[in-house]
């Protein structure tokens, strides 16, 4: 009887749970795992970047690198551009980092400088590092070569 | 994992020799196609979805898609750069959970507020909305009727929803999230100038000689302006740049005078650097006496909370916060003369050198001073006061409106300005700086929108967060929810707004791209049309109106706000909304439609689709049979033209990189209220602050007032919100963005080692965030990008499954209503406590 009314009881409270649920319309929570407003879905350990500095494909030419690589404690600051001290055309044959591109060397009026423009300074704007967290919705965005090698349609 | 390139080019060597060979292979097979057939983009400009900026992107379309986006060079804002979140642009509208059709609650084929969401037609969509919101104002009237707009709609899109609201359903209950970012600028402006949005422009970053950012995270909410701070700050050494902030962040990476203070505190500095002028005799008393006035406003204003809470029954002049008198510069002198180096170096823990440092940039004449603002200022419960008191500085020593002398208040939004403010989209608002209240504004609006005298409504409607409240308390029953995710958004969302919209007398409609946390709280949601899926114009921080074509077809089944907007019109007879004295009025109006009425209305309607460039989308006017961008902006710039705040026929913003207004002669405005720069200012005058009645600003004696809620033994620690870098806010476009995704997934505590220490925590771990209204689970990260200082905890908003609104507090300025976000007091604690 007792363990009847315990079933009883965690039945209602399952009911309840769904009911209040679907009153919450979590169905279109596609970012929060379906869970009610009210509640919260479990929280995963921080993300690890990853850092096999294998080159990631770009999805369109001007798209800026993504970093390959942690950048724990590298410091960008008014003394110190850590990065550059890979990505610099002067360090590139030592660390055989890629350089950083030509643009870099613009100022605003698209003159080329001898060493790369302040605006750039701080790589961390445009270049970011990426976690092994893996994506909540897919992205149908196409690549252009997607396109380029398609049929034309009939 | 990595494959060398040796074996890279074996691998490949098929395909490369009989290339070599002169072998035709088929097109698919090639390695490199260079047809320019094939290969061609056809590439456009937009205004950059963002922030408020204002950074014009090219867009890259091919077999009508968006293929890729990047920086324009021809931009004045960008000069071909974007920030990391401008360059993925590209994907914003490619999420795979696009709404596509209108969803209802329903249960048993009936709309059920507990129903489940059913897919519906646009017509089954209309009809339910119209039949709420009619018996709602059948029951109840105008006043329970709202909206919730957007400093990202377009320009359009507001002016048609204010437009339905102020003069079709005569209520004012309708207001921008905008609110939520810069009511207190505008408050700010308002109180100091007589009118809205700065003076100068960013070409000061460029010559100015010191920079100082206020409650501004420049380099993570404003990316590409901070590489102009960065390029002048290290092409020019003898540049100067201090950054203040309750906690330390990347803006401090650039900093000469890093400062650190105490929540709250800005007030008692902005006092100090005042009385640090007067006394080091550095007072500007030329420009002083000729072009400001001073006046002692009210205190003790309260803290914009429900009426019955204790703070409020306490506060003296919360029903006349923005009153003042006026006194003498003397009597200023002396208001401020307590806030010494040393009291404010106690109160703010800012040591006095630093003070020091800073207060003597703004005194000597010889350095051009720009200051920079965002939420720091303006989500605080004495935001119009913070904005009043660096205008004081700036004032005192005349070092403003001209080259590198720039107070300068930076928006969050991409059309916080052109929208929200310009169009006025705020609950009090009229078109050009006018407002409901003063019975001149309305008869100039009534007069443009050919409506009968009385049409809109003198008294102000619910602001954001009076909406929250009166939609919890049962009296605002009908609500419409476009381009901003308001759930997400607001403060104290367990206490206000998801009991608001989970009332069951209310009918809550959401439109959104994507399936928001607002649209999880809804109870109809309308798939939308996005970015350049539609035509439209935005206008930025610097005055600067940009616009844009469509270039894609929206997914099939989303519409723009604008066209629900206007669509919707077409379901009510001015009967439906308007009473029969009204009516009398303008007999002629009778049987007709909302849409007859405020967009068939001969100045709306007035372009032809031959306007339109024939290789042109715009699926609305297509849909309208007129030009309807065009027809919209051109009525609402009628508001503007000959006021100070002309903008160009709208044709030329397709020609342009934006314009700042106002656009006179066809040229437009670097600096406002300086002779020679604004044709404005009356000749003979050198400075003209004509939005006072006498042309003179007012520097007002504000003191220093505690936060609504500070630590104690319980709640120990501040909490500040804010944003990050990789996601747009909520992050409802960006958190769709794999890389970006990635690059920053879930929102975390950023805390001081030492106080995770002794709460027995470490880097990583599980805790809850907990408030007097609620609680949000994150981890711990003791090492990021923030460091707080102790005593201080931050934690960003972007995240739609870690709700950290759930614990902040909606108390507000009264003043500008807006939320401060930036301080309440909370704990942290471990795992599942």
């Amino acid at each position: 009887m007792k363990n009847k009314f315990i079933g009883f009881t965690l039945l209602s409270v399952l009911l309840a749970t769904i009911t209040n649920l679907q009153a919450e319309g979590d169905s279109l929570a596609t970012l929060r795992n379906a869970t009610a407003i009210a509640d919260q879905k479990p929280t995963p350990s921080i993300a690890k970047t990853q850092n096999s500095d294998v080159k990631q494909v770009r999805s369109y030419p001007m798209q800026p690198p993504l970093i390959p690589h942690t950048v724990r404690n590298y410091e960008i600051n008014l003394n110190s551009n850590k990065c550059m001290s890979c990505h610099s055309r002067q360090r590139i044959r030592e660390s055989q980092a890629p350089m950083v591109s030509v643009t870099h060397f613009m100022d605003r009026e698209g003159n080329f400088l001898a060493e790369i423009s302040p605006r750039r300074y701080f790589c961390n704007q445009c270049h970011v590092t990426q976690s092994d967290a893996k994506p909540l919705v897919e992205n149908t965005f196409v690549d252009m070569h997607t396109l380029i090698n398609m049929p034309p349609e009939q | 994992m990595a494959i060398d390139r040796r074996a890279f080019i074996k691998a490949n060597a098929v395909a490369v020799a009989a290339s070599v060979a002169g072998v035709a292979i088929p097109t698919a097979a090639s390695n490199l196609i260079t047809t320019s057939e094939a290969t061609q983009i056809k590439w456009d400009k937009a205004a950059c979805r963002f922030c408020g900026t204002g950074c014009s992107v090219n867009v890259g379309v091919m077999d009508g898609k968006v293929v890729a986006t990047h920086g324009d060079i021809k931009s004045p804002v960008n000069k071909g750069l974007n920030c990391v979140k401008g360059y993925f642009l590209s994907k914003i509208m490619y999420g795979k959970d696009r709404l596509t059709s209108p969803m209802l609650r329903m249960k048993n084929g009936q709309y059920d507020k507990q129903g489940e969401f059913t897919p519906i037609s646009w017509e089954q969509a209309f009809d339910i909305m119209a039949e709420k919101a009619k018996a709602t104002l059948k029951a109840k009237g105008p006043t329970a009727v709202g909206m919730f707009g957007s400093g990202q709609w377009t320009v359009q899109e507001g002016y048609a929803a204010a437009k339905l609201y102020k003069a079709g359903f005569r209520s004012n209950n309708i207001d921008p999230n905008a609110r939520h970012c810069m009511a207190s600028a505008v408050g700010g402006f308002m109180r100091t100038f007589g009118i809205d949005e700065p003076m100068g422009c960013y070409d000061d970053i460029e010559a100015a000689d010191a920079i100082v950012l206020w409650g501004s995270n420049m380099a993570e909410m404003h990316p590409i302006l901070w590489t102009r701070v960065t390029d002048r700050r290290l092409s020019a050494p003898h540049v100067n740049v201090a950054v203040l902030s309750t906690y330390q962040h990347r803006s401090f990476d650039l900093a000469d005078n890093g400062m650190i203070f105490t929540p709250q505190t800005d007030l008692a500095i902005l006092n100090y650097i005042a009385n640090y002028i007067i006394q080091t005799n550095r007072v500007n008393h030329d420009f002083v006496n000729k072009h400001t006035n001073f006046r002692l406003g009210n205190t003790d204003i309260g803290y914009g909370l429900r009426p019955e809470h204790p703070l409020e029954k306490k506060a003296k002049n919360n029903n006349k916060a923005g009153g003042s008198t006026p006194i003498s510069f003397e009597e200023y002198a002396k208001f401020v003369s307590k806030y010494t180096a040393e009291y404010v170096s106690e109160l703010s823990t800012v040591p006095v050198h630093k003070l020091k440092e800073l207060a003597e940039m703004y005194a000597d004449p010889q350095v051009k001073v720009t200051s920079f603002w965002t939420m720091g200022f303006n989500q605080h419960t004495r935001g119009v006061w913070a904005n009043n008191l660096i205008y004081n500085i700036h004032l005192l020593t005349g070092k403003i409106a001209t080259s590198g002398n720039s107070p300068f208040s930076l928006t969050g939004q991409p059309s916080a300005c052109g929208t929200a403010r310009e169009v006025g989209t705020f609950s009090h608002r009229l078109p050009a700086d006018m407002v409901v209240t003063n019975p001149k504004h309305r008869a100039k609006a009534e007069k443009i929108w050919q409506l009968p005298e009385g049409t809109i409504p003198a008294k102000p409607g619910y602001h954001a967060v009076l909406q929250n409240r009166m939609l919890k308390d049962g009296k605002l029953n009908f609500y419409w929810v476009q381009c901003n995710n308001n759930m997400q958004a607001a403060a104290n969302m367990n206490e206000e707004g998801l009991p608001g919209y989970r009332h069951p007398d209310n009918f809550i409609v959401v439109s959104d791209p994507y399936p928001t946390v607002t649209a999880q709280a809804a109870d109809l949601v309308l798939p939308t049309a996005m970015w350049v899926e539609k035509e439209g114009v935005y206008g930025n921080a610097e005055r600067r109106t940009q616009a844009w074509y469509q270039m894609v077809q929206a997914p099939e089944g989303a519409k723009s706000d604008m066209w629900q907007v206007v669509e919707f019109s077409k379901r009510f007879k001015v009967e439906d909304v308007w009473p029969e004295v009204l009516l009398a009025k303008k007999p002629e109006l009778r049987g007709k439609t909302l849409f007859d009425v405020l967009y068939a209305n001969g100045t709306v309607d007035q372009f032809s689709l031959d306007d339109i460039p024939t290789d042109r989308l715009n699926q609305e006017s297509r849909d309208f049979g007129f030009y309807i961008q065009k027809g919209l902006f051109e009525e609402y710039a009628t508001f503007g033209r000959g006021h100070a705040h002309d903008l160009a026929p709208y044709d030329r913003y397709h020609q342009e990189r934006g314009l700042r207004w106002p656009v006179v002669d066809g040229k437009e405005t670097l600096r406002r209220f300086k002779e020679g720069s604004d044709p404005y200012v009356k000749p003979g005058t050198d400075w003209d602050f004509y939005g006072k009645p006498d042309g003179r600003a007012v520097i007002f004696a504000l003191p220093y007032e505690p936060a609504a809620e500070s630590p104690d033994d319980e709640y120990d620690l501040w909490l500040s919100t804010g944003r990050v870098l990789e996601h747009w806010h909520s992050g409802s476009m960006t958190q769709r963005v794999p890389e970006l995704y990635k690059a920053m997934p879930d929102a975390l505590v950023y805390m001081h080692p030492d106080d995770a220490r002794s709460r027995g925590m470490r880097r990583g771990d599980k805790v809850k965030i907990v408030s007097r209204r609620g609680a949000v689970e994150t981890r711990v990260e003791t090492r990021g990008r923030n460091k707080p200082p102790k005593g201080l905890v931050f934690m960003p908003w972007f995240d739609a499954s870690r709700l950290v609104n759930k614990v902040t507090l909606d108390a507000t300025d009264p003043l500008s209503k807006e939320t401060d976000f930036k301080k309440c007091a909370v704990k942290v604690v471990k795992g599942e406590a």
